[in-house]
C-alpha cells in the first residue's frame, strides 16, 4: 500500500472543506490531516457535521469547496467508485437477497478475480469476523451484532486503503456494542488499515480511537488524543460535551484567582484573562477532594450535601458552598468506597477541596453558543 | 477568503461517473417521455378549446357558447347528481363490507374479498348489459321500477355502484386495517361504549379513507363512458357528450370543452384524494399495534348475512350476463348455445379484436411495467438533479388526474397534428400501447415507488464503494427483492388494458379494434347477446389472469423470496 515512500506525510489530508446546503453551511472550512493506519473518531451531537465530513470523504455527498488528497492523490472531484475506501452504515445496507458470502464476495466479482480466488478470499474474511460457517445463510437469519461484521467483512474485502464506519454500533443492544467495540479496535490494529468512525456516543470515542475529533456546528472544535480530549478540553464545548464536567460562572479577580459567588477560588491559570471578564470555571466532578485535605489547602471548602443519585460504581452529589446569595452548586462524583468510609448523607455539611491544578478557566464568551 | 485560495476553494465540478451519466440519463428520458405522453397531449386539448374549426385563436367563445347551450350544461348537471347519488349509496355499502372484512370474525373472509374484486376484472359495460337483461324491455324484470325505463339515471346509477364499489372498498379497507388497537383498550378500559368508541375512534380513524373514496367514486362515475353510453338512452350525460361531439358531430372544439370542464372534478377528486392520504399516513405512528378483532356471535352473523347478500347481488349481475351471452334468442328461445362467441357473426374483425386486446394488454403491462420501474428507481435513487427530480415527480402523478376520455382526447389532438413527425404511430398498436400505459402510470408508478423506499437507502453507496456498477446491483439486488410488486404493477397494467373503453374509443384503427371497443359497437347495433359474449371473454381474460398471478406469486415467492424467512 505505501507506494510512494511519503510514510511521514498524511494519509488523507482534508483542507478548507465547506459544505452547504442552501444558506445552511453544514461544514466550515474543515482542514484534518490522518496518518496511515490510524484510527480516528468524529465525535460530535447530532448535526454536528460529522457524518457530512465522512461522505464528503467517500465522495458520497461532494464538497461545496476545498480539497481531499488520499494517499498523495487528490480525490476532490472523483465519484465514490474511483476512490478507494470500504464503508460500513448504521443500517448495514447488507443485501438481504444474497447469502452472507455473496455479500462479502460482492465487491470481489467486480474485479475480474477468479471464482476460486473469490471463494478463498470469502473464506478468509469470514474468518475474520468469527463467522466461517454462516456463509450460506441470509442477513435476516443473523443477529444484529453478526450482520454488522458482515458488513465489516464486506467493507474490507477489497483491501480497501480507508476503512469508513458510519456510527456502526449505534443499532445494537448495549452489551454487543461494548464487545464489538473491541472487536473492530482489535481487527484495525491487526489490518493497520487507516479508519476513520463517526459516532456520537463519547465512551465509543475514548474507547477506540487513537485520535478524536471533537466537532459542533460544522467546525472542528479539537483534535487529540482520548487523555488529552478528556484532561484538557481546549474549549468549552468539549469541556461539557466529553465526560461530566461542572461549568460554572465566574469572574476573574487577578492573576491566579477567580470569584466564584462568594468564594475566592486560586487556579493554576486565568488563560490570560484581564481582571474583571466574566470567565467560566470548569473541572470534573471526580476532581472534587474529600480525603486528605491538609489544613491551609488550596480551595479548602465547606459545603452542605444535597441529593445523592446511586450509580453503581459511584455516587454523584449535589453539593452547595456558601451561603444565601453567594452560594454556589456543584456537582461531585464519590467512588463507592469512599461513600463507604466517610458515609456523607444529604443534609450533612463536607469538608472538600478543589484542587487548582484541576480546575480550567475560559473566557465566557467563547460559551456563548 | 482571499483570492490565492480560489482555485482550491471555488466550486468544481465533480467528474461524473458512469453511474451518474446512466442514472441522469435515466431521469431525462423519463421526463422526456411523460412530457410526450401526458404535458403536451393536454397541452394541445387546451389550446384546442380556445381556437375555432379553422385552428385560429378565439378567446372564450366556445366555452361561453357551452355554458349558454341548455343542452349540454344539462349534461354537467345530470352527471353530478348521477354521480352523488351512487355515491351516496356505493359508499355505505362499501364501509360495511369493509367493516365486516377487517372488524369481524365472520368465516370466509378471502372468498367475499375475491368475489367483491370480481368487477375490477370486468370493463364496466358488463353491469350495464346485465341490467339490460334484467330490466331493459324485454327484461324479465320489467317495470320492476314502477314503469321508469332502465334505460336513463336508473340504470346508471345500478351500473355504476356495481362497478365502483371495489375500488371504493379497496380505499376503506386499507384505512380500516390500520387502526392502532392500542386507542381501543384505552377507550374500552375508560368504559366507553361500542357506539361512542365508534364515532369517536373507528370513525376518526377512517376519516381521510373515507373522503379519499368519496371522490374516488365520484369522479370514477362522472368520467366513466361505457355505463352511460350502454344504459344512458336519452340521458345525456359528459361523458357521452365528448362522444357525441367528437365522434358524431366531428367537433372537436366542442369536444375540447366538455373534456376541460370533464377535467374539473377529477383534478379536485386528485388534489383532494393527496391531501387525505398525506394526513392518513401521518395520522399512524410507527409504533401501533394492529387491531385484532374479537369473536362475537351476534355481530358476527350479522356481518356473515350483510356481505353474503352483497356478494350474492355482485355474483348475479356476472351471472346475467353470462347466462345472456350463452342463450340462443332472449327471451324467446332460452336454449344454450356458443353461437354469441362465433363473433364474425357480429363485428366485421370479429375475434381478431380480441387477439388485439391481448396483444395490447401484454404490450402495456410489458412496456408498462419496465418503464415504471426503471423510472420509479431512477427517480427515486439519483443523486443530485433535484429540480429535474421535482419536475418529473409531477408529471409522474398527472395521469391519475385525467380521466382516459380527456387523455384521448389529447392524443387525437396531438398525435394526429400534421405536424407532428409521430403522427404516423395514430390509429396503430403502438398508440393504444402507450395511450394504454400513461392512462394507468400514475398508480404503478406510486406501487414501485413504495416498494424502492423501502430498499435501504445506501445500497448506492455501498455498491459504489465496492466499485460495482449500478446496473449490476439493480439486477442482482433491486429488482429480485422488488419482483413481487414487479408482478401486482403487470398484472394491473393488464387487467386495466384489457377492460379499458374511455381511452382507447378515440385512438383505435381498422387494424387495431379492440375487444372492448367492439362491444361497445355490437351493443350499439342491438346485438346484446354478443356484447354481452364479449364482456364475458374479458372478464374471463383478467380473472385467468388474475389467478394465475395469485398461483405465481407463491411458487415465485418460494423461489425467490427465501431471504425472507428468519
Amino acid at each position: 500500500m505505501a507506494s510512494n515512500g511519503t510514510a511521514g506525510g498524511p494519509y488523507l489530508a482534508v483542507r478548507r472543506l465547506t459544505k452547504s446546503f442552501g444558506a445552511f453551511q453544514a461544514l466550515k472550512e474543515v482542514s484534518l490531516e490522518v496518518r496511515r493506519g490510524e484510527f480516528v473518531c468524529f465525535l460530535g451531537p447530532s448535526g454536528c457535521g460529522k457524518t457530512t465530513l465522512l461522505r464528503a470523504i467517500a465522495g458520497l455527498d461532494p464538497q461545496s469547496s476545498g480539497t481531499i488528497e488520499q494517499d498523495g492523490r487528490d480525490v476532490s472531484n472523483l465519484p465514490p467508485g474511483q476512490r478507494d475506501f470500504g464503508i460500513v452504515f448504521q443500517s448495514y445496507a447488507l443485501f438481504p437477497n444474497l447469502t452472507i458470502a455473496a455479500n462479502v464476495g460482492y465487491g470481489l466479482a467486480s474485479r475480474g478475480q477468479g471464482r476460486e480466488a473469490i471463494a478463498a478470499r470469502v473464506t478468509e474474511l469470514l474468518a475474520l469476523v468469527g463467522l466461517s460457517d454462516q456463509g450460506a445463510k441470509y442477513p435476516a437469519q443473523l443477529s444484529g451484532g453478526q450482520q454488522q461484521r458482515v458488513a465489516l467483512a464486506r467493507a474490507l474485502a477489497p483491501s480497501p486503503g480507508l476503512l469508513l464506519l458510519d456510527e456502526p454500533l449505534s443499532a445494537l443492544d448495549a452489551l454487543v456494542r461494548v464487545h464489538l467495540r473491541r472487536e473492530i479496535k482489535a481487527l484495525q490494529r491487526r489490518l493497520g488499515v487507516t479508519t476513520i468512525m463517526v459516532t456520537h456516543d463519547q465512551e465509543e470515542a475514548l474507547t477506540m480511537a487513537d485520535r478524536i475529533v471533537v466537532m459542533d456546528h460544522g467546525v472542528i472544535e479539537q483534535v487529540g488524543s482520548p487523555v488529552e480530549i478528556y484532561r484538557n478540553p481546549r474549549t468549552p464545548f468539549v469541556a461539557d460535551f466529553v465526560g461530566r464536567m461542572n461549568l460554572l460562572e465566574a469572574k476573574v479577580a487577578g492573576s491566579g484567582r477567580v470569584e466564584l459567588g462568594a468564594l475566592s477560588i486560586a487556579v493554576a491559570d486565568t488563560a490570560g484573562l484581564s481582571p474583571g471578564t466574566g470567565a467560566l470555571l470548569c473541572f470534573r466532578p471526580e476532581d472534587v477532594q474529600v480525603r486528605g485535605i491538609e489544613t491551609g489547602a488550596a480551595n479548602a471548602l465547606e459545603v452542605l450535601i444535597g441529593d445523592i443519585e446511586f450509580h453503581g460504581a459511584y455516587c454523584r452529589a449535589a453539593l452547595s458552598a456558601g451561603q444565601g446569595a453567594g452560594a454556589v452548586g456543584l456537582v461531585a462524583e464519590f467512588s463507592i468506597n469512599l461513600m463507604r468510609d466517610l458515609a456523607p448523607e444529604t443534609g450533612k455539611r463536607l469538608r472538600i477541596a478543589l484542587p487548582p491544578e484541576r480546575l480550567r478557566v475560559f473566557a465566557r464568551d467563547s460559551a456563548g453558543r | 477568503m482571499s483570492a490565492a485560495a480560489a482555485p482550491a476553494g471555488g466550486r468544481r465540478w465533480a467528474r461524473p461517473s458512469l453511474d451518474a451519466v446512466v442514472m441522469g440519463g435515466g431521469v431525462v428520458l423519463l421526463g422526456a417521455a411523460l412530457v410526450l405522453g401526458i404535458a403536451l397531449p393536454l397541452g394541445y386539448l387546451l389550446a384546442k378549446s380556445f381556437q375555432n374549426q379553422d385552428g385560429q385563436f378565439i378567446g372564450l367563445a366556445n366555452y361561453i357558447r357551452y355554458v349558454t347551450t341548455p343542452a349540454l350544461f344539462l349534461s354537467a348537471w345530470n352527471s353530478v347528481w348521477v354521480a352523488a347519488v351512487a355515491t351516496l349509496i356505493v359508499i355505505p355499502l362499501a364501509f360495511v363490507y369493509a367493516y365486516a372484512l377487517t372488524r369481524s370474525c365472520m368465516p370466509f373472509k378471502g372468498l367475499f374479498t375475491a368475489i367483491a374484486l370480481v368487477p375490477i376484472l370486468a370493463p364496466s359495460l358488463l353491469p350495464a348489459i346485465s341490467l339490460i337483461y334484467l330490466f331493459g324491455n324485454q327484461g324479465m324484470l320489467k317495470g320492476a321500477f314502477g314503469g321508469q325505463p332502465i334505460y336513463g339515471p336508473i340504470g346508471i346509477v345500478i351500473a355504476q355502484v356495481f362497478y365502483c364499489f371495489p375500488h371504493a372498498l379497496m380505499i376503506l379497507v386499507t384505512a380500516l386495517a390500520t387502526a392502532d388497537g392500542r386507542l381501543y383498550e384505552a377507550a374500552t378500559a375508560l368504559r366507553a361504549s361500542r357506539t361512542r368508541i365508534f364515532f369517536t375512534v373507528t370513525l376518526p380513524g377512517v376519516r381521510y379513507g373515507l373522503i379519499s373514496a368519496i371522490f374516488v367514486v365520484f369522479t370514477l362515475v362522472v368520467t366513466d363512458f361505457g355505463i352511460a353510453k350502454v344504459i344512458g338512452g336519452q340521458f345525456n350525460v359528459l361523458a357521452t357528450d365528448v362522444y357525441k361531439q367528437v365522434v358524431g358531430q366531428q367537433n372537436f372544439q366542442m369536444g375540447a370543452v366538455v373534456g376541460m370542464v370533464l377535467l374539473i372534478p377529477a383534478v379536485l377528486a386528485f388534489v383532494a384524494d393527496r391531501h387525505a392520504q398525506r394526513r392518513q399516513s401521518a395520522a399512524l405512528s410507527a409504533r401501533a399495534v394492529p387491531l385484532v378483532p374479537q369473536p362475537e356471535a351476534g355481530f358476527d352473523r350479522a356481518m356473515l348475512a350483510f356481505c353474503a347478500a352483497v356478494a350474492a347481488l355482485l355474483v348475479g349481475i356476472v351471472a346475467v350476463a353470462a347466462w345472456g351471452s350463452l342463450i340462443r334468442y332472449w327471451p324467446y328461445n332460452l336454449s344454450l348455445t356458443l353461437a354469441n362467441y362465433d363473433f364474425e357473426r357480429f363485428d366485421a374483425r370479429g375475434w381478431e379484436t380480441y387477439r388485439n386486446s391481448l396483444v395490447m394488454a401484454t404490450g402495456a403491462a410489458t412496456l408498462g411495467t419496465a418503464v415504471v420501474f426503471v423510472g420509479a428507481y431512477f427517480l427515486e435513487r439519483t443523486p443530485g438533479l433535484g429540480l429535474l427530480r421535482a419536475a418529473v415527480r409531477l408529471i409522474a402523478m398527472l395521469p391519475l388526474a385525467v380521466p382516459g376520455l380527456v387523455l384521448g382526447l389529447g392524443y387525437i389532438f396531438f398525435f394526429n397534428a400534421k405536424a407532428n413527425p409521430l403522427n404516423v404511430i395514430y390509429a396503430t398498436m403502438t398508440i393504444l400501447v402507450i395511450n394504454t400505459v400513461v392512462h394507468f402510470y400514475t398508480v404503478c408508478h406510486l406501487t414501485a415507488l413504495t416498494a424502492i423506499k423501502q430498499l435501504d437507502p445506501e445500497f448506492e453507496a455501498v455498491s459504489a464503494s465496492l466499485k460495482v456498477p449500478i446496473v449490476r446491483t439493480f439486477v442482482r439486488v433491486t429488482v429480485p427483492i422488488c419482483l413481487p410488486t414487479i408482478l401486482d404493477i403487470f398484472v394491473y397494467m393488464f387487467v386495466n388494458a384489457m377492460t379499458t373503453v374511455s381511452a382507447v374509443i378515440f385512438l383505435y384503427g381498422a387494424e387495431s379494434k379492440v375487444a372492448s371497443i367492439s362491444v361497445v359497437h355490437m351493443d350499439e347495433a342491438g346485438q346484446t347477446s354478443a356484447a354481452a359474449a364479449m364482456a364475458m371473454l374479458i372478464l374471463v381474460t383478467s380473472a385467468g389472469v388474475k389467478l394465475l398471478h395469485v398461483a405465481a406469486s407463491s411458487t415465485i415467492e418460494r423461489l425467490t423470496q427465501a431471504w425472507r424467512r428468519r
